[in-house]
């Protein structure tokens, strides 16, 4: 049950770019992704910036080698759980390579997502209102959570165990979360984590009947802020134990070190004023890994941009860290909120920073919610002996997890 | 992993089945409506107003199986759902078409949020634990079940509400009506939660003693995993509550899982009584829990005393394999 957990590859595709690279560079010379929205068909394409991933649906099918109809959740999933795969090593051609050095791994697939097919299901919906006989069936076929995973766990030949988690914006952090269980528990040798969410109709009305959306660029952890843009993407990461971390042969620098999940109880979508969940979802990470809050050297925070986000998981860390503060910043300002993927996609922003030692800034600061000068990166900062990185991802429904990101060997 | 508490809401009224027993009556017609009991001892009617049927569906059986078990606030809750909360889905899909896009209101948004139930069951109880919600079709309640398992190892002496909601809405039926799904078994629906803990107590009604998945097997390692089980128990499964459907595209498998476990076996076929959907084994598994409780599987004049093990085993059209092992306690 103590084994550790080891990150031994990643796969990213967002609004910053296509792969994990293309993310890298784009942290690194803080260019944002979001912009007028130019691949969904929508009447708010002109009023809210999204950050969407800068292709249409044809040439994804085409990166991925994929034909048919598929919903852009499996597509964007596929691509990222691929390049992670790929990186660790366990790609065969198009299939996940089971047998390492003779012994053959027991591989999981957990993916999450919140839109799934329904960017495909909106655009049936209209003449199947008109008639229910009407429309394509193959626009709803992928409708479910668990199809597209399926669609993915099929491209890739994963059959030993197939997983879907549903938990609104904390999702993917709670798929990679999940691995490490089951890897701790010896349930699975490898799983691949994490989520993937396309920008959809659906998503983006619903979020404006909220009324959190930004009409301009948005400012998260900013004093002004006006809510929150949304995203597009996927981000996965390889997860191995150590049994197979030995087999793969891998010098994996980055560990899961703690992680938890709490509820804030406090309402369906808003988070609690004294951040109760958030708190809560820190503070038992922390106290997996054994690390003290002073240990910690920076957060990748949820900061979506919302009054009530940011203000809510400022307070909670204000309750973990006391007023020594760790230097955070949040990367929604560069990829968009990206729904179930944003977990997966930060947990390898986190691992960037980690084997990096960099520190990537928020976008468009003007009055930084903690004001104590430097904790809230407003610019590329170059660090030393960073070793503990926490990224947080709360969702609807009170929803709240916090992963710690661990350098594995000390690095003076 | 010991049930200390099962609440289920079904086409078949099993809700009060405590106080009024189950008359076993098949369901009629082509789509099986939830029989759903008086919620106002269970939850304020004023939140009940405002809850589409797969919320107050998965929040009341929650609630009742917490209130059985004697626990007020569980250490987890796991929620399996294979569609989500369709209705809310649907009211806010309809009105986005109908209005293009505009002048639409927030709430059915809010509630079409696949992880709903278990948050308001969350919030209802003021309850700060882990809180997860699993997707995978027809394997969601099995995941929810392993993810209870897991959390009760890691965490002994811990409580976990664990269970599953799927709802049938006119949309939903329409469309897997067209899939083919109900071509000779109807549609169904419905919800229920389980207190499970790692100890037996008094409360106990069974035990839950293993959960398999497979996807879409081959012949042998269909074979391979049904000898297992029949190994496992000791030859001594005694009822097989059987996912098979009429004219079931699986019958084979179905048929080659009850040659396996022995001559002995009496199948049941639970789908008659809750209808098609994809969750339907967490109905069973109460089903399964209820008679090994009262120590007597008696269902439509047929009677079996003193019943040692009850298998649940659905083969899903989609590929989808489950089996979940119960025994008495």
């Amino acid at each position: 049950m103590q084994q550790a957990v080891y990150i031994a590859g990643r796969g990213a595709i967002s609004a910053i770019g296509k792969n994990r690279k293309e993310n890298l560079e784009a942290l690194k010379k803080g260019e944002t992704g979001i912009g007028s929205i130019r691949y969904l068909s929508t009447v708010h394409a002109g009023l809210f910036p999204a950050g969407e991933v800068k292709a249409d649906n044809e040439e994804l099918s085409k990166i991925a080698g994929w034909t048919g109809t598929n919903s852009r959740s499996s597509l964007l999933g596929f691509i990222a759980a691929r390049e992670a795969l790929q990186e660790a090593g366990l790609m065969e051609g198009n299939k996940v390579r089971h047998t390492v050095s003779g012994k053959r791994l027991k591989i999981g697939l957990i993916s999450s997502t919140t839109v799934a097919g329904m960017d495909l299901t909106e655009n049936f919906f209209p003449a199947f209102l008109e008639n229910r006989k009407a429309g394509k069936l193959r626009m709803v076929r992928q409708h479910e959570g668990g199809a597209t995973t399926e669609r993915i766990a099929q491209a890739l030949g994963i059959r030993d165990y197939v997983n879907t988690i549903s938990t609104a914006c904390s999702s993917s952090a709670n798929a990679i979360l999940l691995g490490a269980r089951l890897l701790k528990a010896g349930e699975l040798d490898v799983v691949i984590a994490g989520g993937t969410d396309a920008l959809s109709k659906f998503t983006l009305n619903g979020f404006n009947t909220l009324m959190i959306l930004d009409q301009q660029l948005c400012q998260p952890f900013d004093q002004n802020r006006r809510g929150l843009n949304l995203g597009e993407g996927a981000g996965f990461l390889v997860l191995v134990g150590e049994k197979a971390a030995e087999l793969l042969g891998g010098n994996y620098r980055v560990r899961v070190a703690g992680y938890a999940n709490a509820n804030d109880a406090h309402h369906q979508t808003a988070s609690s004023p004294d951040g109760t969940g958030s708190f809560l979802a820190m503070k038992g990470a922390l106290e997996m890994a054994g690390i003290a809050p002073d240990q910690v050297g920076y957060i990748n925070l949820h900061g979506t941009g919302t009054q009530n986000n940011d203000s809510s998981e400022s307070i909670a860390i204000e309750r973990v860290f006391g007023n020594r503060y760790p230097a955070m910043s949040t990367t929604k300002g560069y990829t968009g909120h990206t729904l179930a993927a944003c977990g997966g996609l930060e947990a390898i922003y986190s691992c960037f920073s980690l084997e990096q030692q960099l520190l990537f800034p928020c976008l468009r600061i003007q009055h930084p919610v903690i004001e104590t000068p430097g904790v809230v990166v407003t610019e590329l900062r170059t660090v030393s002996g960073l070793q503990h990185v926490l990224s947080n991802s709360f969702g609807f429904g009170g929803n709240c997890s916090s992963l710690l990101f661990s350098l594995r060997y000390s690095c003076i | 992993m010991y049930i200390n508490g099962a609440s289920a809401i079904s086409p078949l009224p099993v809700f009060d089945a405590m106080a009024s027993g189950i008359s076993f009556i098949p369901g009629e017609g082509n789509r099986l409506t939830a029989t759903e009991p008086a919620y106002n001892n269970l939850i304020d009617p004023k939140l009940i107003r405002r809850m589409s049927r797969v919320i107050r569906m998965g929040v009341a059986t929650a609630m009742d199986a917490l209130r059985q078990a004697d626990v007020s606030n569980p250490d987890a809750i796991i929620t399996g759902t294979a569609y989500g909360c369709l209705e809310d889905t649907g009211i806010f899909l309809k009105r986005l078409v109908e209005n293009g896009e505009e002048m639409l209101t927030p709430t059915a948004f809010i509630q079409s949020t696949h992880n709903t139930v278990g948050a308001q069951v969350a919030l209802l109880l003021k309850c700060h634990a882990y809180n997860n919600t699993y997707v995978q079709r027809a394997q969601s309640f099995e995941r929810s079940l392993q993810d209870a398992r897991l959390w009760l190892t890691e965490h002994p002496g811990s409580s976990v509400l664990v269970g599953a909601a799927d709802e049938l809405t006119d949309y939903s039926y329409g469309l897997l009506e067209r899939f083919g799904l109900y071509r000779h078994q109807a549609g169904g629906e419905g919800a229920a939660y389980y207190l499970v803990t790692d100890t037996a107590s008094e409360k106990s009604w069974a035990r839950v003693d293993r959960v398999y998945t497979l996807f879409d097997p081959g012949p042998q390692e269909l074979q391979e995993l049904a000898t297992t089980l029949e190994q496992e128990a000791s030859g001594q499964i005694d009822v097989l509550l059987s996912g098979e459907e009429e004219m079931d595209y699986n019958a084979d498998q179905y048929a080659k899982v009850s040659s396996i476990l022995g001559g002995g076996l009496s199948v049941i076929r639970y789908k008659k009584y809750c209808g098609v959907y994809p969750t339907a084994t967490a109905f069973a598994t109460w089903l399964a829990a209820w008679w090994l409780k009262a120590g007597k599987v008696e269902v439509e004049g047929w009677q079996l005393l003193s019943p040692r093990r009850i298998l649940v085993y659905q083969a899903d059209p989609s590929g989808y394999h489950s089996f979940i092992l119960l025994s008495a306690c």
